[in-house]
């Protein structure tokens, strides 16, 4: 489905999407924006959610456990200190 | 609706939503809800992976009992680990937990490598190509993450480095690029033992490229690293034929190198240059500075920003360790309201990585409005009557303007001894994050406030509130 040059249409479009975005962004936001990017690859624990479900021995079953439980962590972990860190910003004419 | 255009759609609206998040994330006014949309973009592609249970292989079926329950659990481990520790770190510890939970992403993009290549699941070189170059990558930034984590934590210290380390580290790249070749010219026919000396060697190859390089650099070497973690996510998502993985690995492959160059920029070194040289240990005595270092009263420092009309701070991270920043502000507030023009000047790696001190300073409650980039603030210190200076050092050492031999020379500071007066706030006379001696400290216009942070800012606000109580 997504072989060949779709995929690589796919690849590039995101790659120049990421630059973009980046490219604009104040450096006064550079580390939660680190951090929320490290939130978005978070995304990797559905398909090491995919893996573990089709997983047909028991050395799968073991990477695929530990595979969900780190991309799990990374998604949480990702999310919660970038949520932290937004929330403090306030401009000072809402006091 | 079949189940697979219920994933299909969900994957569509995740992607939407993470891209939209992260446009959002880069104003600081809807920043905030930048993130809360990317992370409903998480919950839905995850509720949407449930359906998968749906349809499995057909190798798979006498266990997804199991493996259903054993992915509820890890789910349930991941996450409330990960909440909880997230929830409880501290600011000044925020890059080495981005780089823990990055190693993490790493790790599991390397896991649905290992399935892939131990279940002998690809087949055709492109496919077993990004499934190789996603396990070598993924596991290279578990291991280098948790090595990042572990120095910026004080859990390792110290580089350690060899002569020909470099050469090493060459020659078990080429190793590991030689067996991943040759994985994908047998078609991923190669025994476990193989797959499984690759995969080691690639977490090794991890901690042999971290190890030299030191804490203050860091920074820059978890951003590649995430950078690293989305290419990898990214490749897989290839193998799995899943859009998601591979439109948000992309997106944050290319940010993740955007944001390692201009964070390498900041620091006026290449990549290259923090990954395979030594920074602090090129670091020399560079001959005696004329002058010398002129010590100041808190009080008398504070009574004359009192009267001054405009002020401009440059922070660094030892206000942070000295937890010194909500006094700061106590003290800010205390000049503002006597119609004194005060601005805070960050220099683009003030803390321990770009955008960490105005974290910092966010947590204290400084408005970001006050807070200025060093390329917008750097005119203005001419027209300063005092600028301030605490906890930071090599950000505002001139040497990098004038000394050639200086390893720091180059480097944009922010030019706080422009400023008719400079006051210095700083526990002891020791050298900076990289071991030069401070010209600024030794000029005219400068004096030092020696003492904990901290406590400086408590007989600043004490010095003006009492200046006041005794009737102007």
């Amino acid at each position: 489905m997504l072989t060949g040059f779709v995929a690589l249409y796919i690849f590039m479009l995101a790659a120049f999407t990421g630059y973009e975005i980046i490219g604009r962004v104040p450096s006064i936001l550079h580390t939660p924006l680190m951090s929320g990017s490290n939130f978005v690859h978070g995304i990797v624990v559905v398909g090491a959610t995919w893996a573990l479900i089709n997983a047909a021995t028991p050395l799968e079953q073991a990477i695929g456990f530990f595979g969900v439980l780190l991309g799990a962590g990374n998604a949480a972990g990702g999310y919660v200190v970038t949520e932290r860190m937004l929330e403090m910003f306030k401009s000072s004419d809402k006091k | 609706m079949t189940p697979d255009f219920i994933i299909q759609t969900a994957y569509f609206a995740a992607a939407f939503l993470f891209i939209y998040g992260l446009k959002r994330m880069s104003s600081p006014v809807t920043a905030r809800s930048g993130i809360v949309w990317a992370g409903w973009g998480m919950v839905v592609a995850v509720l949407a992976s449930f359906l998968y249970v749906l349809d499995v292989n057909e190798s798979a079926k006498p266990h997804l009992t199991t493996n259903i329950v054993l992915v509820a659990i890890a789910l349930a481990l991941g996450l409330g680990w990960a909440w909880r520790s997230g929830k409880k770190v501290e600011m000044t510890a925020m890059p080495q937990m981005v780089a823990l939970y990055n190693g993490m992403g790493g790790g599991a993009a390397a896991a649905i490598a290992a399935i892939e290549l131990f279940g002998y699941k690809t087949h055709g070189s492109i496919v077993l190509t990004m499934a190789v170059l996603g396990g070598l990558i993924g596991a290279m930034a578990l291991s280098g993450s948790l090595i990042a984590w572990a120095k910026l934590d004080g859990r390792v210290n110290g580089t350690w480095r060899f002569s020909g380390l470099q050469a090493v580290n060459g020659s078990l790249l080429l190793v590991l690029l030689a067996m991943g070749g040759y994985t994908i010219v047998q078609g991923g026919e190669v025994s476990h033992a193989f797959i499984a000396v690759f995969f080691i060697l690639a977490l090794f190859y991890g901690v042999m490229m971290t190890m030299p390089i030191g804490g203050a650099d860091m920074p820059v070497v978890i951003s590649l690293y995430n950078a690293f973690t989305g290419l990898a996510v990214g490749f897989e998502g290839y193998v799995l034929q899943n859009p998601a993985l591979m439109i948000a690995g992309m997106v944050v492959g290319s940010a993740g190198t955007l944001l390692t160059l201009l964070m390498a920029k900041a620091m006026n070194r290449s990549v290259s240059n923090v990954l395979f040289s030594n920074f602090g240990a090129a670091a020399e005595e560079e001959g005696e500075i004329e002058g010398s270092m002129k010590p100041a009263d808190a009080s008398d420092a504070a009574i004359q920003m009192r009267y001054a009309s405009k002020v401009i701070i440059a922070p660094g991270y030892g206000l942070a360790v000295a937890q010194a920043q909500h006094k700061l502000f106590e003290f800010v507030k205390l000049l503002q309201a006597n119609d004194v023009d005060v601005k805070f000047a960050i220099h683009p790696v003030a803390g321990r990585m770009p955008g960490h001190m105005n974290v910092l300073l966010a947590e204290a409650g400084v408005p970001y409005d006050i807070i200025y980039d060093m390329e917008d603030i750097n005119e203005e210190f001419a027209q300063a009557d005092v600028a301030v200076v605490v906890g930071a050092n090599d950000t505002v050492n001139p040497a990098a303007r004038t000394n050639k031999s200086s390893p720091i020379y180059g480097m944009p500071i922010l030019n706080v001894d422009k400023a008719r007066q400079v006051y210095v706030v700083k526990r002891g006379k020791g050298k900076g994050y990289s071991g030069v001696e401070n010209e600024l400290f030794y000029a005219d216009n400068c004096n030092m406030v020696y003492g904990d942070a901290q406590k400086v800012m408590v007989d600043m606000l004490t010095a003006v509130k009492e200046l006041e109580g005794g009737g102007h």
